[in-house]
C-alpha cells in the first residue's frame, strides 16, 4: 500500500514535468501550427542556465530558476525571429522541420556550454524525504507537481483573461482576421515561443533538481512530452496536464510493479511505457483525449 | 479623405488584378463599390488595409492615401490604429470565441475604458448580441454573425469603416436591417466604403458609386445618377424599361458550327 502511494506521488512529480513540456509544445502549436521539436534542447539549455546562475554564480535556487526562465524566454524570442518568422506562410511541416535543425544546433551548443564537469542546479531538495501515511516520499516530487501546476495555471489564466492572451488565442484561430483587428500577429508568434521556452527551462530545472547533474542526455526525457501531447490532444492545455499525469503515473507504476509481476519484460521497461501508450492512442483516438477533432466537409 | 490613385495590384508576381483603379472616399459619405465576381473589389480593400501580403499580393503602381498621407507599406495593425477598420467578406468571426471575446478582440488597439464603452455601445446597438454575450459565436445565425462582425469592427472606434459584402448570405429582411444600420453608423459620423454585389441595396443609401469590372473603374458617378443609368438598371438592378426584357434581345452571337456535337 505504501509502495502504491509512493509510486503514485513519484508519478505525479514526473507528470508535472511532462505536463510542463506538453504545455510548451501546445502553446507553440496553437499559435503557429508548428510542432516544436526544439523543446528538448530548450529544456537542456534552461537547466544549464539555472545551474550556471545557481551554482557557478551562487545565487539562490529560486532566483536562478527565474533567471534561467527569463534567459530562455529571450532566446525563444530570438529563435522565432531569426529562424521561424521567415517561414510564416510556408507549410507548417516545413517550419517543424526547421525546429529539428534548431534542436541539433542548440543541443550541441548546450553540450559545449556544460562541458565535462558535473553541474548541479544547487537545489534545496536533494534526496530529502518526508513520511506521509507511513510512505516515504521525495520532497522533489511534491515540489515538481506543485510548481508545474502553478506555472501552468498562471499561463492558463494569462491566456484566458488578459488582453494579450485573447490576442494570442485569436491569432491561433485566424491570422488574417487577427491582423484586421489590429493584432500584431508576428509579436504573438514571438511571445508564444518565449512562453514555451520559459516553460521548457522550468521543466529542465525541475528535472535536474533532486537528482543528477545537467547533461545533454536529459533531452531524452523531454521526448516523452510527445506521447503526452498526443494523448492530451495537440491543442489543449488541459489535455496536456491530464495526459502528463496519466503518463507519469503509468511510468512510475510500471517501474514499481513490473519487475515484481512481469520480470520477463526485462529491465527498464518503464521507459518505453509512454511510447506504448502513444501507439495505442494513435490507433484508437488520433486526436487525443481533449484535442479538436478535425472537421472536414466531404 | 481615403483615396486610391492609379492602383495596380499583382498577386504572386504574375496575376494583374487591379489595372489602374482610382477612387475617393470623402469624409462623411457612403461610397458604394459595385462589380461582379473577380472584378477586384476585395483586392481594393486589401490594398487599403495592408492585408495584401497575406495573399502574396503587391502594389506595383499607384498610391493609397489617407488625408494625403501614404498608407501603403503600413502593416495591418498600423492601418487599424490610423482609424480604418474593416468587416471582411464572409463575416469571419472567431467562431470558437464567445460573442464578448469577439468584440474584445476587435478592441485590441483601444484603451481599457474604450473597450467597456464600446461594449455598451455595441450591445445597445445590437440587443440580440447583448442577450447572447456568453454564447459561442459560431452558433449565431448568419445575420447575427454579420452584426457581430460589424460590432467587432466598430470596437476600435474607426473613422472609416470598410464593409465587404455585408449582405452576402443573409436573409432579405436582415439585408434591410443592415441597410438601416449602415445609414445609422454613417449618421453617427463614420465614413463608409461599401463593397457590394447587391447594387439595389448599396445604391439606395450611397452618396457616390463606383463600378469596377475586371480591374478597371468603368463608371464613377453620384449614386443618384447611377440609379438612373440604363446599363446599371439593366445589368445591376435587373430592370429594363417598363416591360421585362427577353434574353433573346441580348443574344448577339451565332452558334459556331463544329464537327462534333
Amino acid at each position: 500500500m505504501e509502495d502504491l502511494f509512493a509510486s503514485i506521488v513519484r508519478g505525479l512529480g514526473l507528470g508535472g514535468l511532462y505536463a510542463l513540456l506538453g504545455v510548451s509544445f501546445v502553446i507553440v502549436y496553437r499559435a503557429t501550427g508548428v510542432i516544436n521539436f526544439a523543446t528538448p534542447a530548450l529544456m537542456v539549455l534552461g537547466a544549464f542556465f539555472t545551474g550556471a546562475f545557481g551554482n557557478a554564480m551562487g545565487l539562490p535556487f529560486w532566483l536562478a530558476v527565474v533567471l534561467g526562465m527569463v534567459v530562455m524566454a529571450v532566446m525563444g524570442l530570438f529563435i522565432e525571429r531569426v529562424a521561424l518568422r521567415p517561414m510564416v506562410g510556408r507549410p507548417a511541416f516545413s517550419a517543424s522541420t526547421v525546429t529539428v535543425g534548431i534542436f541539433i544546433v542548440l543541443l550541441i551548443v548546450a553540450g559545449r556550454l556544460i562541458g565535462s564537469e558535473l553541474l548541479t542546479v544547487n537545489d534545496p531538495f536533494g534526496l530529502n524525504t518526508i513520511d506521509v501515511f507511513g510512505a516515504r516520499l521525495f520532497t522533489i516530487d511534491i515540489a515538481r507537481l506543485i510548481i508545474a501546476l502553478v506555472a501552468i495555471g498562471i499561463v492558463g489564466l494569462f491566456l484566458a483573461r488578459s488582453r494579450t492572451g485573447l490576442a494570442m488565442r485569436a491569432t491561433a484561430l485566424d491570422q488574417e482576421v487577427s491582423l484586421a483587428q489590429g493584432i500584431n500577429v508576428g509579436r504573438m508568434f514571438g511571445l508564444s515561443w518565449a512562453i514555451a521556452a520559459a516553460m521548457a527551462a522550468l521543466a529542465g530545472a525541475l528535472l535536474t533538481a533532486g537528482s543528477s547533474g545537467v547533461e545533454t542526455t536529459i533531452a531524452l526525457v523531454a521526448l516523452k512530452a510527445l506521447p503526452v501531447i498526443i494523448l492530451g490532444g495537440l491543442d489543449s492545455i488541459k489535455g496536456s496536464v491530464i495526459a502528463g499525469m496519466i503518463i507519469g503515473i503509468a511510468e512510475s507504476l510500471t517501474r514499481t510493479y513490473q519487475p515484481l509481476y512481469a520480470p520477463w519484460l526485462g529491465a527498464n521497461f518503464d521507459v518505453i511505457v509512454p511510447y506504448l501508450i502513444m501507439i495505442i492512442v494513435l490507433m484508437v483516438r488520433p486526436y487525443g483525449l481533449f484535442g479538436t477533432k478535425e472537421v472536414v466537409r466531404v | 479623405m481615403l483615396a486610391v490613385e492609379n492602383l495596380e495590384v499583382v498577386y504572386e508576381d504574375v496575376i494583374l488584378v487591379l489595372k489602374g483603379v482610382s477612387l475617393q472616399v470623402p469624409e462623411g459619405s457612403i461610397v458604394a463599390l459595385l462589380g461582379p465576381n473577380g472584378a477586384g473589389k476585395t483586392t481594393v480593400l486589401r490594398a487599403l488595409t495592408g492585408l495584401l501580403d497575406v495573399h502574396r499580393g503587391r502594389i506595383t503602381k499607384g498610391r493609397v492615401t489617407l488625408d494625403g498621407e501614404d498608407l501603403q507599406g503600413l502593416t495591418a495593425p498600423k492601418v487599424v490604429s490610423a482609424g480604418i477598420s474593416q468587416v471582411m467578406e464572409g463575416r469571419r468571426i472567431f467562431r470558437e470565441f464567445t460573442v464578448e471575446d469577439n468584440l474584445k478582440a476587435g478592441g485590441h488597439t483601444a484603451s481599457r475604458s474604450a473597450i467597456t464603452e464600446g461594449l455598451e455601445r455595441t450591445y445597445s446597438m445590437f440587443p440580440v448580441l447583448a442577450e447572447r454575450r456568453k454564447q459561442t459565436a459560431g452558433y449565431l445565425s448568419g445575420g447575427e454573425q454579420q452584426m457581430l462582425a460589424i460590432g467587432r469592427a466598430l470596437m476600435s472606434q474607426p473613422r472609416y469603416l470598410l464593409l465587404d459584402e455585408p449582405s452576402l448570405g443573409v436573409a432579405p429582411k436582415i439585408v434591410q436591417q443592415l441597410r438601416d444600420l449602415i445609414v445609422q453608423i454613417n449618421e453617427s459620423g463614420m465614413t463608409v466604403l461599401l463593397v457590394e454585389q447587391n447594387a439595389t441595396m448599396a445604391l439606395s443609401i450611397a452618396t457616390h458609386g463606383y463600378v469596377l469590372e475586371t480591374g478597371r473603374v468603368v463608371m464613377d458617378k453620384p449614386a443618384a445618377e447611377l440609379r438612373e443609368d440604363d446599363d446599371i438598371r439593366e445589368f445591376y438592378l435587373g430592370l429594363r424599361g417598363d416591360d421585362r426584357g427577353s434574353l433573346r434581345d441580348v443574344k448577339q452571337y451565332r452558334r459556331r458550327k463544329r464537327w462534333l456535337s
